[in-house]
C-alpha cells in the first residue's frame, strides 16, 4: 500500500537530533520495506536547499561533529527509491530558486496537490 | 571580579522538541564564556535536559556507529556548559522544579543539578541582574 506523508513542520529540534526525525523516519521505513513518498510543503520546502550548513555547534569543550544535513538525507532518501516532491508556491513564495534544490525533488502545483493525494491509498500529514 | 553579571534563565521545553533549548543553551555558553553566574530555572518537560540517563545510539539510517554519530545529549552539554563556566570563572547554578520532576520520573540529573520549587526561581530572579524566559510554545 502507497503511502504519501505531507511533511510541513520544519526545523524542529534538528540541531539536537542530527536530522529531521520525519525524515529520518521514512528512511527507517524504506528501510523495512514500505512504499513512501514525500510532499514537502510550507516551511519545510527549505530542506530541499543544497547549500544549508548547520556545523558549528559547540557548548564548552563539547563539538558538535554530526550536524544536521537534511537537504543530503532526502537526497539519499529518493536513491532509495522514496518519491520526493513539493508544493512549487512554497518554494517560490520564500524567494528561493530551483537551482539551489537536490535535483532528485519535483515539483508540485499547489493546485495539484489534491490530485497528488488521491494518486494514494494513505496520506499521512507530520 | 566586580563588574560580574548574573543572569536567571527559565527554560521549558523538553529535549528534542524544539530549537528554543538549543537556543537557550547556547545563550547559557555564550555567559559562561564571559564569566557570568548563571541560574537556570527548569520547568515542566525541561527537567529532562539533564536527565542522567540519556544515551547516544548508533544510526543506521545515516550509516554511523554511536562513536561516528557523535548524537547530542543535552545532558552532556549540559555538563560541558559547567565545566566552562567554572574554567571562566563562573557558575551554573540548575534547578529542576521538583514536582516537574515528581510527575516525570525525572529524578536522575547529573551532578550540578538540584531539585527546588518556584519560590527559588523567584529568588533566582531577584538576585540577578536580569531574567530571560525562554517560555514553550
Amino acid at each position: 500500500m502507497k503511502t504519501l506523508s505531507i511533511v510541513e513542520n520544519a526545523y524542529r529540534a534538528t540541531l539536537e537530533e542530527q536530522d529531521d526525525t520525519i525524515v529520518w523516519l521514512h528512511g527507517a521505513m524504506k528501510g523495512a520495506g514500505a512504499d513512501l513518498a514525500l510532499l514537502l510543503r510550507g516551511n519545510a520546502v527549505n530542506y530541499l536547499v543544497q547549500r544549508q550548513e548547520a556545523g558549528g555547534l559547540a557548548f564548552g569543550d563539547w563539538r558538535q561533529t554530526q550536524p544536521p544535513r537534511i537537504a543530503s538525507d532526502l537526497a539519499a532518501l529518493a536513491a532509495k527509491g522514496v518519491d520526493i516532491c513539493y508544493v512549487a508556491e512554497d518554494v517560490t513564495d520564500r524567494g528561493i530558486a530551483r537551482n539551489e534544490l537536490i535535483n532528485s525533488a519535483q515539483p508540485v502545483a499547489r493546485g495539484a496537490v489534491a490530485e497528488l493525494l488521491g494518486r494514494y491509498d494513505r496520506v499521512w500529514y507530520w | 571580579m566586580a563588574d560580574k553579571k548574573t543572569i536567571t534563565i527559565a527554560i521549558m521545553d523538553a529535549p528534542y522538541e524544539d530549537a528554543r533549548s538549543t537556543t537557550t543553551l547556547r545563550l547559557i555558553d555564550l555567559a559562561a564564556k564571559r564569566g557570568y553566574n548563571i541560574n537556570v530555572f527548569a520547568y515542566e518537560g525541561a527537567v529532562l535536559q539533564p536527565f542522567a540517563a540519556q544515551t547516544p545510539h548508533a544510526n543506521a539510517v545515516h550509516g554511523r556507529s554511536v562513536e561516528e554519530e557523535n548524537h547530542f545529549i543535552p545532558k552532556d552539554a549540559i555538563a560541558a556548559l559547567m565545566r566552562e563556566a567554572e574554567r571562566n570563572g563562573g557558575k551554573i547554578d540548575w534547578v529542576n522544579c521538583g514536582l516537574c520532576v515528581d510527575e516525570r520520573g525525572a529524578t536522575n540529573a547529573i551532578a550540578g543539578v538540584r531539585r527546588g520549587s518556584p519560590a527559588d526561581f523567584w529568588q533566582m530572579a531577584e538576585a540577578s541582574d536580569n531574567t530571560l524566559v525562554v517560555a514553550t510554545r
